[in-house]
């Protein structure tokens, strides 16, 4: 590795190296106040060297990272996101947990596994990648261990995890006895020759779960209601935006640079679990009267509508996932915010009724938490409205119109759950309850987002032309 | 310039009202007034300055427009643009929001500045709509009229608030998004064709689609507007919309969300698409004939007078659905006629039933009778409104009909003598209502007061609109006819590729 290419993956080094200057920290000093200030410190050394990683990209340094603008983009995406999701967790764990430190030091070794995703270019890293974002998921979401629900969250993940990760393993050792390599810009050249379906069909349709887990998309999504619900706030907001996005950003990588994105099967079989998703997510929510189940059940939704976005392929439909994740990332944490500031010490709140009448006590949170799930819902002003225009737009470019309905109509059924939490926030209006308390960081982080979230749904222009240009090398 | 005024007075001033509702009860209202005001005296000098030019204008026959890049990857403008045609819808906005301040002047006393903010950003919103020339612009206008309108039903709706704020918004969301659906497949198709991204109306115009691709997409705007306006058999989110609302919302519904969808058939469905809508009319004029009698008979059914007078929407929505596809230019101008009557019609006699339930406190018409005895002024007024429903000539609605039903006897005769029996229904509702409600004798001893100086003005104000209207329309009519025009001749010309 030549020094360039260091500094082409200085970003990966910095997540990989903060674990351990924070547990250093941590055995000199144990405040929770230093250690979130260290990991704020980190990531926005990390945000600052991908500008240097830019100059030299792309780059691919050794077989198993290609850095280019496409990686770098995700890089960031996922920093800024665990920057926000340090000040959510800040809040939330401060009068929480006796120990909270230690999350920070799990927190950076699943961002960098999912940003060693979204630069991955051999099976290899595929495999590290995933197993560096799982593995601290376990402990985060069973960090409260002190009660039943986050363990038994924790286990359940842990459990399908490693199931779905060996599946994975299984279909890549199939692809490499078929094709012999396993990076993912040779895979595409060895298949040239034509392929032995009976050995690559099972194998992608085994990578296929192995992915499909790690999105929660349906049929692989039984975990997440449970996992959501279970899961601390701030952490569900790092499973449902940082987790899924590194895969996503891999998925279109992988598919794109391997040439296995216009196999028939991969096609009918990416066509399906899109369609179940959007009809699943957006069906079960409407039995839920649990807040967070309901996100949980709306993020396998959305997944669904990134897969039209997928399957339309082209320009327009890379342009289309990314913005749409950007959009999604927004959202999800700004509602898991909300979430986290409204639960009482307890546990979570995670039902209706908790919400009822918050307009009233809350009107700037209640707002902030209307702005958030009218963007999953798609209305406008918001980001997540030009997300959906979009991926509807990349839709209709191709012509898929079976699916573009199937996502218009599902959404429209969608609509009943995010307005009756609407309806809950502004109903009575003399509670006796008392007003959840809100602290500055997560006031502050909860502000900044739903800025982020009109200023994207009014002058998206500037976002659209970075995200252009960032997966431009895609194709 | 002007044309981002009107929309940012209103903006503007709901979030004022909504800060000064943190302090007192009355400011907003004021606010509120005095906003809509200023909007209603800067469409005054728009007509005015524009009255002697109406029908000079060269070229796009654009009155103002206002043209930004907005967001350039999908050649995405904000383009507002007035003509006659959206200048009096304009008008009409204006002035329903005005009387819809005063009518809820007493109604809402639950956080009074934020409801004044979602009543003025759902004008705002109407008025994007009838000024928005870019199609990406006038979906995302037409959405986002929704939101507000959905929190003016469900906080300050009656008993039934919840279900009927979330079938209206479920009902437009799902036939907006297939409006997304169709706007996105026109705009690929222009593409496909002449090799330009473009959301521009005017660009839009006449691009060449294959007559299939022609009616899907037709049907994909139409089927928008059509829950909107609403056509038969789509209506049934509106009778719960406009019962459950607070009076102002059942106004500006009725009044202005209404129109919207008979604006959106009249700019965008006959103009852009005017093979397929000439091959669908038969069919939208029988529903418009059904909706016609099947709105007048459920009105007269009713027991519950917000839902008799919403189901007359629905006849007289009908109306202008025929009026529209029988396509010629009497049949044109009546619709038009019918859109501007009925919201003023319509919108008082709303204000009036808002005013009976803030005093009787039940809407329900059995539990009413005789009350002419003691509120006559009030009960003058709906005999006054309902004569206007139902057609008397010398009011604006009688002009609006009568010009549909000659427009639309040219063009179908049996739609023509079925939507006259509709004229008839209508005279049985409203009389009933009259009968039902204010004759007879006052069997419950109710002791009522009557409309107070406010509420005077406001419904004083509508009743000589609507006399103005029915007794010399014709300056409305120097001021639609030449957009009318415009748009006849843009339907024409692509009929004869």
């Amino acid at each position: 590795m030549t020094g360039t290419g260091a500094i082409a993956i200085l970003p990966l080094m910095i997540l990989g190296a903060m674990p351990v200057v924070l547990m250093i920290a941590i055995s000199i000093r144990r405040s929770h106040r230093l250690t979130a200030f260290l990991s704020l410190a980190g990531l926005a050394a990390a945000w600052r060297t991908l500008w240097a990683a830019a100059a030299v990209a792309p780059r691919q340094v050794t077989p198993l990272l290609i850095i280019d603008r496409y990686a770098l983009f995700y890089t960031g995406l996922i920093v800024l996101a665990t920057f926000v999701v340090v000040l959510l967790s800040y809040a939330y764990f401060e009068h929480r947990s006796r120990h909270p430190e230690e999350v920070y030091v799990l927190l950076f070794v699943a961002a960098l596994g999912a940003s060693v995703l979204a630069s991955a270019s051999h099976f290899a890293t595929l495999f590290l990648g995933l197993e560096l974002l799982s593995v601290p998921l376990y402990a985060m979401i069973a960090y409260r261990q002190q009660r039943k629900l986050p363990v038994e969250a924790g286990v359940k993940y842990l459990v399908l995890a490693a199931a779905s990760a060996s599946f994975l393993l299984f279909g890549m050792a199939l692809v490499y006895s078929e094709l012999g390599t396993m990076e993912f810009g040779r895979l595409a050249a060895a298949a040239a020759g034509g392929l032995n379906e009976v050995v690559v069909l099972p194998a992608v349709v085994l990578i296929v779960v192995g992915i499909g887990f790690k999105l929660a998309v349906v049929p692989f999504h039984m975990w997440t209601p449970d996992v959501y619900e279970g899961a601390p706030a701030p952490v569900a907001a790092f499973i449902a935006t940082v987790s899924k996005g590194g895969m996503f950003a891999l998925l279109l990588r992988y598919f794109y640079r391997t040439g296995f994105r216009g196999y028939e099967p991969i096609i009918a079989i990416f066509f399906i679990i899109a369609v179940a998703s959007m009809l699943a997510g957006n069906l079960l929510a409407l039995l839920q009267n649990n807040v967070k189940r309901i996100l949980a059940y709306s993020s396998i939704a959305h997944l669904g509508y990134l897969l039209v976005a997928f399957l339309a392929a082209g320009a327009l439909a890379t342009t289309a996932v990314t913005f749409y994740l950007v959009a999604y990332f927004i959202t999800m944490l700004g509602a898991f915010g909300v979430v986290g500031v409204v639960s009482a010490p307890g546990a979570d709140a995670g039902d209706l009724a908790e919400y009822r009448g918050l307009f009233w006590r809350k009107p700037v949170l209640a707002a902030i938490f209307t702005a958030m799930l009218f963007s999953l819902a798609g209305i406008p002003l918001t980001a997540g409205f030009i997300g959906k225009y979009i991926v509807v737009a990349a839709g209709a470019s191709r012509s898929l119109w079976a699916l573009v309905v199937i996502l218009v109509v599902t959404s429209a059924i969608g609509l009943y759950y995010y307005l009756r939490i609407v309806v809950a926030l502004y109903s009575g209006s003399e509670e006796t309850s008392p007003a959840p308390h809100m602290a500055p960081v997560a006031g502050v982080a909860l502000v900044i987002l739903t800025i982020l979230l009109i200023a994207i749904g009014v002058f998206p222009g500037p976002l659209i032309g970075a995200i252009h240009a960032a997966t431009a090398a895609l194709g | 310039m002007i044309l981002i005024w009107l929309i940012a007075i209103l903006l503007g001033g709901g979030i004022l009202a909504a800060l000064a509702g943190r302090w007192s009860a009355t400011a907003p209202r004021w606010i509120a007034l005095a906003t809509v005001t200023a909007d209603f005296a800067l469409g005054l000098s728009l007509w005015a300055g524009n009255a002697g030019r109406i029908d000079l204008v060269p070229g796009n026959g654009w009155l103002e427009q206002v043209d930004w890049t907005w967001i350039p990857q999908f050649g995405i403008h904000f383009h507002l643009a007035l003509d006659g045609l959206s200048l009096l819808m304009l008008m009409l906005t204006f002035f329903l929001g005005f009387i819809s301040v005063l009518a809820s002047w007493r109604e809402i006393t639950k956080s009074v500045g934020f409801f004044h903010l979602n009543l003025l950003w759902v004008l705002a919103g109407v008025v994007s709509v009838f000024l928005a020339v870019d199609l990406f612009l006038f979906y995302f206008a037409w959405e986002l009229m929704l939101v507000p309108m959905y929190f003016l039903i469900a906080i300050w709706g009656h008993e039934r608030r919840t279900y009927a704020a979330i079938k209206f918004f479920i009902f437009t969301q799902l036939s907006g998004l297939l409006m997304l659906v169709a706007i996105l497949a026109l705009y690929f198709l222009h593409h496909a064709s002449t090799g330009v991204y473009t959301f521009q109306y005017e660009d839009l115009l006449g691009t060449p689609l294959s007559p299939a691709a022609a009616i899907w997409i037709m049907l994909g705007f139409f089927g928008a507007f059509a829950v909107k306006l609403p056509m038969f058999p789509l209506h049934s989110w509106l009778p719960d919309a406009h019962t459950e609302a607070p009076t102002a919302g059942s106004i500006i519904l009725a009044g202005l969300l209404l129109k919207t969808g008979a604006y959106g058939m009249l700019r965008f469905v006959v103009p852009l698409f005017p093979g397929a809508a000439r091959e669908f009319a038969p069919v939208a004029l029988t529903l418009g004939v059904i909706g016609i009698l099947y709105g007048a008979v459920l009105a007269f059914g009713q027991t519950d007078l917000k839902r008799l007078v919403a189901y007359t929407s629905v006849s007289h929505l009908g109306f202008v659905l025929v009026g529209i596809f029988a396509w010629n230019q009497l049949a044109l101008q009546g619709a038009v006629m019918t859109m501007l009557c009925h919201g003023i019609s319509t919108g008082a006699l709303f204000a009036l039933v808002g005013a009976l339930q803030e005093r009787t406190h039940t809407r329900e018409m059995d539990r009413m009778g005789g009350l002419w005895s003691t509120i006559p002024r009030l009960s003058g007024a709906a005999l006054f409104f309902s004569l206007a429903s139902l057609g008397l000539p010398g009011l604006g609605d009688f002009v609006g009909e009568f010009l549909v039903l000659l427009g639309a006897w040219e063009a179908h005769r049996i739609i023509a003598i079925f939507s006259t029996i509709g004229v008839l229904f209508a005279t049985f509702y409203a009389l009933r209502l009259v009968a039902q409600v204010f004759h007879g004798e006052n069997r419950h001893g109710w002791r009522l007061a009557d409309l107070a100086p406010r509420e005077q003005l406001a419904i004083g104000l509508m009743a000589v609109s609507l006399l103005w209207l029915g007794l010399y329309p014709r300056p409305v009519f120097r001021t639609f006819a030449p957009a009318m025009h415009r748009l006849q001749a843009a339907a024409a010309r692509e009929a004869t590729p």
